[in-house]
C-alpha cells in the first residue's frame, strides 16, 4: 500500500503522538545523567529530582521572605496582564474591525493609519511605553495590546470584507440600516472568527508579556525566569517554561472548545466547505 | 396601473456598454422572466431594480417616482447563493426582517411581539415546505431548501416586487420543477410582482406571464462590447410558440459565441 494511503487507527495515532515526547524525555535524562556522573554539581541539565525539588520549593512552600507561594503568585500576575491585554485587543479588534469592514468612509479615513501602525515593531517602542506609562502594570498591558491588536483589527476587517455582498444587500431588503447590519449580520458572524484570531495571537501575547516582564517587573513568570538566569538555575527555568507551555496550550484548547460550543453553525459551515 | 417605468435606461462601465435604450413598463402583478446569454446585462438590470447599481442614462420609476438609490424593503431579493444568513436558524432567518422593524435599538423582539412574529414566520415556512426544519442552520440544508428559505425570508416583508437572480441555477432539474411550482403558487397567492433572471430559455418560457429577451442587436466581432444589449423580444407568454422559442435560442447562441470569443 502507498504511504499516502496508510492511515493510523485512533489508538495508534495517540501512541504515535506520544513517541516524540518520550524520546525527548529519554534524551534529556540520559544526557543529564551523563553530565551529572562527570560533575555532580553540574547546573546545565539538572536531574528530574532536582527539578521536582525546585517545583516543591516554588509552588508548595511559602517563600521565607514574602510568605507567598512564588509560582502561583507569578502565574496570577502574568495571567492578569495577559488576559487584560488580550481582552482589550479583542474589544478593539471587534470595534475597529467592524467599522473598517462595513463603512467605506471609515475605511478611507482609518484604513491607512491602521496599516501603518501595524508595521511598527512593538518591541522598538517598549522604551517609550516605559517612559510614558512608567514601569507599572499599564506599560506591560499596553505592550501586549500594541503587539496583538493591529493584526487582529486587520484580520477582523478583512473577514467582514470577505462576507458575501449578497448578505449586505439582503439585510437592506429586509428593512435594515447600517447599525442593524453591524449588530445582526456582521457581529455574530465575526465572533467565532475573533476566537480564532485570539488563538493565533496567544503566541505573540506571551512573547510580549515575557519580554516586558524580563525588562521591568517585580513578579511574573517571565520575571522569575530572567531573575534566576543569573544563578544558572536551570532547575527553575525548565519547569517554568513547561508550565508556560501548558498554560498556553490549555488557553488555546479552551478557546477552541468555546468556539465549538457557542458557534455550532460556524463549524458545520466550515466542515461543509472542507 | 404602471408599477415600474423604464425610460431610456442604459448602463456602461468605462468603454464597456452593457445595456442601452431600455424602454418598457411593468404593471403590478406581472411575472417577468428575463433571459439572455451571460454578459447581456440581465443581472445588471436586476441590480438596478434592486438599487444596488444606478443607470448611466435614463431613469427607472416606481409609482412614477425615481427608484431610491439603495435597496429597501419594498423590493425583496433571492440570489443564486448566499441569500440566507449562516449564523441564524431557519426560523431566525425568516424572523429577522420583522425583528429589525419592531425590535428597537437591539433589533430583537421579545414576549408577545416575538410570539406574533414567530407565528407569522412559521406559517410562511409551512407554505414553502420547511416546517420540519425550523431549528436547523442553513449549512444543514440542501440547495433547494436554502432557496425555499430565501423565498420565505423575502416574502415575510410583503415586498411589492420580488427579484429572483437565477435562483434555481445551482439546483438539480428534478428539484427545479418543484421550485417552479412553489414560486408560481406563491406569486398567485401574494400577488407580488416578480422579476426573474434566468439563462435557461425553457424556464423563461414556462414560468411567468411575460418574457423579455436581453440580446445585442448590433454584433461587432472587432469590438464586442462597443454596443450594449437591449430587449429584443418582449412577449406576453400566451402568444409564444415553439418556433419562436427556437428562433430566439439560435439568436441568443450567436451572441453567446461572440462574447465567449471576446472575454478578456
Amino acid at each position: 500500500m502507498r504511504l499516502i494511503n496508510l492511515r493510523p487507527s485512533r489508538p495508534l495515532a495517540v501512541a504515535l503522538g506520544f513517541i516524540p515526547f518520550i524520546i525527548l524525555l529519554l534524551l534529556y535524562i540520559s544526557n543529564s545523567n551523563a553530565r551529572l556522573a562527570e560533575n555532580p554539581n553540574d547546573k546545565l541539565l539538572p536531574g528530574l529530582t532536582t527539578m521536582v525539588d525546585a517545583v516543591q520549593r516554588l509552588a508548595f512552600t511559602e517563600d521565607t521572605r514574602t510568605g507567598e507561594y512564588l509560582l502561583w503568585m507569578d502565574t496570577a500576575s502574568s495571567l492578569e496582564r495577559l488576559l487584560i491585554g488580550l481582552a482589550v485587543s479583542a474589544g478593539l479588534a471587534l470595534l475597529v474591525g467592524i467599522l473598517l469592514g462595513t463603512l467605506p468612509m471609515f475605511r478611507a479615513l482609518a484604513g491607512p493609519v491602521v496599516a501603518a501602525i501595524s508595521m511598527v515593531p512593538p518591541m522598538a517602542i517598549l522604551p517609550i511605553l516605559f517612559i510614558v506609562f512608567g514601569l507599572g502594570e499599564l506599560s506591560k498591558v499596553v505592550l501586549i495590546v500594541i503587539g496583538t491588536a493591529p493584526v487582529m483589527i486587520r484580520d477582523m476587517a478583512q473577514r467582514v470584507l470577505d462576507m458575501p455582498r449578497e448578505q449586505f444587500i439582503k439585510l437592506q431588503t429586509l428593512g435594515g440600516n447600517s447599525w442593524h447590519l453591524m449588530l445582526r449580520v456582521v457581529l455574530p458572524q465575526l465572533l467565532p472568527r475573533l476566537l480564532a484570531a485570539l488563538r493565533l495571537s496567544l503566541g505573540a501575547a506571551w512573547l510580549f508579556l515575557i519580554a516586558a516582564e524580563a525588562i521591568a517587573s517585580t513578579d511574573g513568570l517571565g520575571y522569575r525566569i530572567f531573575l534566576v538566569r543569573r544563578y544558572l538555575a536551570m532547575d527553575v527555568i525548565l519547569p517554568y517554561v513547561i508550565w508556560i507551555t501548558v498554560l498556553a496550550y490549555f488557553m488555546d484548547l479552551g478557546l477552541r472548545l468555546l468556539s465549538r460550543r457557542m458557534f455550532p453553525w460556524f463549524h458545520r459551515q466550515q466542515e461543509g466547505e472542507a | 396601473m404602471k408599477l415600474i417605468e423604464v425610460n431610456q435606461v442604459g448602463k456602461q462601465y468605462g468603454d464597456n456598454v452593457v445595456l442601452e435604450k431600455l424602454n418598457f413598463t411593468v404593471s403590478a402583478g406581472e411575472f417577468c422572466t428575463m433571459v439572455g446569454t451571460s454578459g447581456c446585462g440581465k443581472t445588471t438590470f436586476l441590480r438596478m431594480l434592486l438599487g444596488e447599481e444606478q443607470p448611466s442614462h435614463g431613469a427607472i420609476l416606481m409609482d412614477g417616482k425615481p427608484l431610491p438609490a439603495e435597496p429597501g424593503p419594498d423590493r425583496g431579493v433571492v440570489f443564486q447563493r448566499y441569500s440566507v444568513l449562516p449564523h441564524l436558524t431557519v426560523l431566525g432567518n425568516v424572523m429577522l426582517g420583522p425583528e429589525l422593524k419592531t425590535g428597537g435599538i437591539f433589533a430583537r423582539a421579545f414576549g408577545a411581539r416575538r410570539a406574533l412574529i414567530r407565528r407569522e414566520a412559521e406559517s410562511l415556512l409551512d407554505a414553502v415546505g420547511l416546517s420540519h426544519a425550523l431549528n436547523r442552520y442553513p449549512a444543514e440544508l440542501s440547495g433547494g431548501m436554502q432557496q425555499r428559505l430565501a423565498i420565505a425570508q423575502a416574502l415575510i416583508m410583503k415586498p411589492r416586487i420580488l427579484l429572483l437572480d437565477e435562483p434555481f441555477g445551482a439546483l438539480d432539474p428534478g428539484i427545479r420543477a418543484d421550485m417552479h411550482e412553489l414560486v408560481l403558487r406563491l406569486w398567485r397567492e401574494t400577488g407580488v410582482t416578480v422579476f426573474m433572471v434566468t439563462h435557461d430559455l425553457k424556464e423563461g418560457f414556462s414560468l411567468g406571464t411575460r418574457l423579455m429577451v436581453f440580446d445585442k442587436i448590433r454584433r461587432d466581432a472587432q469590438a464586442p462590447n462597443a454596443y450594449g444589449a437591449t430587449i429584443t423580444y418582449d412577449l406576453q407568454l400566451k402568444h409564444a410558440d415553439k418556433a419562436l422559442q427556437k428562433n430566439i435560442a439560435s439568436e441568443v447562441a450567436q451572441t453567446s459565441q461572440l462574447l465567449a470569443g471576446a472575454i478578456l
